[in-house]
């Protein structure tokens, strides 16, 4: 397959699955923005959201003080934030016409589709009266996009490079948001003491862990695999470890590793070396350990490794080799 | 000018025998039905991504610039028995000038013999001296052309097709052929029970075919690719469509290179050799050493790689010596010359303005004459002369008499008329249509074309960049 289409077919995916977690993470915040709670707190939410996406700083100079309208207008429809869902469903949309033979017409037209009606969801600023709609569609979208591709595309390398683009960036997305919501709690986190527990409201804390259970879907998964009170130590193991949460980092790790077999050429020994060493991290990794060294520090670094593996595919497969 | 030749009625009460069945069923139809059905059309157009792009233009919602062409609901039916005689004509007319793109690079015998003036041909901006005694495979130079016929009125009432152009470089639009069937076979599958309309959908293959047959001898499995200046190009949906229909590559001239004379793409597993190219670029932009060096379309080295006879090429290089309206006029002739055969297919009669008794007629005559540039396209560069202001006439005086040979005149024939979907209702609206017709070890052609429709009340152009749409083309079995 030609590196070119490669790469259109590796970042339609990404951004496709970008603008699901932003969506999620934005409904999450609006939900708990509807829950009592001082406007401290909730000013707060919104501006780790910002910062997972690395954007406080842009913001902060366009627009200034954080308001929930405000990051929610700049997150969806500002077309000059690369990272709003506009964007990331235009770009998805521009990557899949670039490549639209390789694609089967099922998959094209669901991204297509997706983009003509977006537009005229954000038409009017009317999706800021009942958020969580438009956010619940571009998730579905999503779903969608994903399951036309396993359920109608030859499993060649088109689809294993779509796979490879989904699960970057999903296991990208998923640590960010982990950092963000950990960090919001105590500056380093390694685990809770018994008087830090205390210290704080039980009742906050099962809206703040139970909030990102939701933001990826896991709130049912983990009282399914835990049986158990929600407790952040365990919030943490789920998404960082168990392999059968399908958002884990744990379950992206494998996705990537098995799809990147499957494509691997004569220069990727070193990439798939790599992508196979933080998958066995994980598989044999445990969550006293990572607690031990600290969230942070942990997430940062898996962060570095991700984008290396990146940089790894992108220079094996997706930028032309010189003649 | 004589009224139009009309498509489906002989008179306001006759409705010629092949539209008959048709008509019934169309009367049968509540207006709002056909209506609704019209928006369903545009609906699916625009989610297929069924669009051409237009260079600086906004689309309806002011997004992006895509834009879709008018379908019109209502077929052009054209009957078996015309189509088999037309289909002769066509494959008779592209043998003899493919015959001729291979005389004009060897030995030149037409201009020997005196039938085509030397300088027509070497002084043409469309003859490219670098293809001079190459030798392309199969001696086919023209695999996919492009004609353009439009029926015009009789005396007698009767109609007469005539071959209006021929386009042998990148002729596009058969997309919107295939596509235009689909969506008719999807609105009113009713229809196609009570008719037997000949197939079309085959051609991608007969496409694939004859870019295999056409691949350097020495190669048995032959890469064959689709060559598209991008996703920002006006047709570039229906070269993705082709690349996808025949399951082939769609490249960027970014994705090729040239090695040692081969020519290989860019791929995950390394460089990959390509031995077939369905350009859809123009030989200007083909390859930046031998041509425009600005070109950033194309991929440097492909010409010698081409001359070497390593990669064919899908139009060859310099097919444009044979399309041009100055060209045009000498095809009958070289039907005659290279076949010994009578043209089936009408010309329309030309004025050559660089001769200086066809000019001072053109001249004299210019509010009733069609008056061409000799390298325009897409219905730019253009006099009408009936429908022309005394402003315009002037203006297109001035160009003629600075630049002669850059034009033809030729009689305004009225194209024919179909009844077509207006604001209104429906109303007649003028026709041409363009067959696509394909040549490798043998000529091919699916039943019909692509027919264009001038949506503009008395309009007669029908290209999409002027507003122009288009209709499913129906070959009636009877």
């Amino acid at each position: 397959m030609l590196s070119r289409t490669a790469d259109h077919l590796f970042w339609m995916a990404r951004y496709m699955e970008r603008a699901e977690n932003t969506a999620r993470m934005l409904d999450v915040n609006y939900q708990a923005s509807l829950m009592p709670q001082s406007a401290d707190e909730a000013e707060k939410g919104w501006k780790g959201l910002l910062g997972i996406s690395e954007l406080s700083g842009d913001f902060a100079t366009r627009f200034g003080a954080v308001t929930p309208d405000s990051v929610m207008r700049y997150m969806v429809s500002d077309e000059r934030n690369g990272s709003s869902i506009r964007n990331c469903l235009q770009a998805a949309r521009e990557n899949a016409r670039a490549v639209r033979g390789t694609l089967t017409t099922e998959v094209w037209e669901t991204q297509n589709q997706t983009w003509l009606e977006f537009q005229r969801m954000i038409a009017s600023e009317a999706f800021l009266r009942d958020p969580s709609t438009l956010f619940e569609w571009v998730k579905f979208r999503s779903h969608l996009s994903r399951g036309v591709t396993v359920g109608t595309m030859l499993q060649d390398e088109a689809f294993h490079f779509l796979r490879i683009g989904s699960f970057l960036e999903r296991a990208d997305n998923t640590a960010r948001l982990l950092d963000v919501k950990f960090h919001a709690v105590e500056s380093e986190y390694h685990g809770f003491s018994n008087g830090g527990a205390a210290a704080r409201d039980t009742e906050v804390d099962f809206y703040h862990w139970s909030g990102i259970l939701r933001s990826v879907s896991g709130f049912e998964v983990y009282r399914k695999a835990y049986r158990n009170v929600i407790r952040p130590e365990k919030v943490a193991e789920l998404l960082i470890l168990r392999a059968d949460m399908p958002r884990s980092l744990a379950a992206c790790m494998q996705e990537v590793v098995t799809n990147l077999k499957m494509v691997a050429n004569e220069q990727s020994t070193e990439t798939l070396r790599k992508a196979g060493r933080l998958q066995s991290d994980l598989q044999y990794g445990r969550i006293d350990e990572i607690l031990a060294t600290g969230l942070h520090a942990y997430l940062t670094q898996f962060l570095d490794r991700v984008g290396t593996l990146g940089i790894g595919i992108s220079r094996d497969f997706l930028v032309p080799v010189a003649a | 000018m004589r009224p139009s030749f009309d498509e489906m009625r002989a008179d306001g009460d006759t409705v010629r025998a092949h539209y008959r069945g048709y008509d019934r069923w169309l009367a049968q139809q509540p207006n709002d039905v056909m209506l609704s059905r019209r928006e369903e059309a545009e609906v699916i157009f625009r989610r297929v991504g069924i669009t051409f792009a237009v260079y600086g233009a906004k689309d309806e919602d002011g997004h992006g610039n895509e834009r879709l062409i008018p379908f019109d609901l209502i077929p052009r039916v054209i009957p078996a028995h015309e189509w088999a005689e037309m289909e002769k004509g066509l494959a008779q007319r592209v043998a003899a000038l493919n015959r001729f793109i291979h005389d004009v690079y060897h030995d030149q015998d037409i201009i020997k013999a005196g039938h085509v003036p030397a300088e027509q041909i070497l002084q043409n901006a469309q003859f490219r001296p670098e293809m001079m005694g190459v030798d392309v495979p199969g001696g086919v130079y023209s695999h996919i052309s492009g004609i353009d016929i439009i029926r015009a009125a009789n005396a007698d009432g009767s109609g007469s097709y005539y071959v209006l152009e021929d386009n042998l470089r990148v002729p596009s639009g058969v997309s919107y052929m295939l596509e235009d069937r689909k969506m008719m076979m999807r609105l009113f599958p009713e229809l196609f029970s009570q008719h037997r309309v000949a197939p079309v959908a085959h051609y991608p293959d007969l496409l694939l075919e004859t870019l295999r047959s056409v691949a350097p001898p020495s190669v048995n499995e032959p890469t064959v690719v689709v060559l598209t200046p991008g996703m920002h190009n006006s047709a570039y949906f229906e070269h993705a469509f082709l690349a996808q229909q025949m399951g082939i590559e769609l490249v960027e001239g970014q994705d090729l290179f040239v090695k040692d004379n081969f020519v290989y793409m860019r791929t995950t597993q390394g460089p990959k050799r390509v031995d077939v190219i369905y350009r859809r670029v123009d030989d200007d932009f083909l390859d930046p050493r031998a041509f425009r060096k600005d070109s950033t379309l194309g991929c440097a080295g492909l010409l010698g790689a081409y001359r070497a006879g390593n990669v064919t090429l899908s139009n060859a290089i310099g097919t444009g010596v044979a399309d041009d309206k100055s060209i045009y006029p000498y095809v009958p002739k070289m039907i005659e010359f290279y076949l010994g055969e009578k043209p089936i297919l009408n010309n329309v009669p030309t004025y050559m303005c660089r001769k200086d008794e066809d000019l001072k007629y053109v001249l004299a005559n210019l509010d009733e004459l069609v008056v061409k540039e000799v390298h325009g396209a897409g219905g730019y560069g253009m006099l009408i002369g009936p429908a022309a202001t005394r402003a315009e006439i002037e203006d297109f005086r001035k160009a003629l008499l600075a630049n002669p040979s850059g034009y033809i005149a030729q009689p305004t024939l009225a194209l024919s008329t179909c009844p077509t979907y207006v604001d209104h209702g429906i109303a007649p609206r003028h026709i041409d249509l363009r067959p696509f017709v394909l040549s490798g070890k043998e000529v091919q052609m699916v039943p019909g074309g692509l027919t264009r429709v001038a949506l503009k009340e008395g309009s007669l152009v029908v290209n999409s960049s002027q507003g122009g749409g288009t209709k499913d083309t129906w070959v009636l079995e009877a």
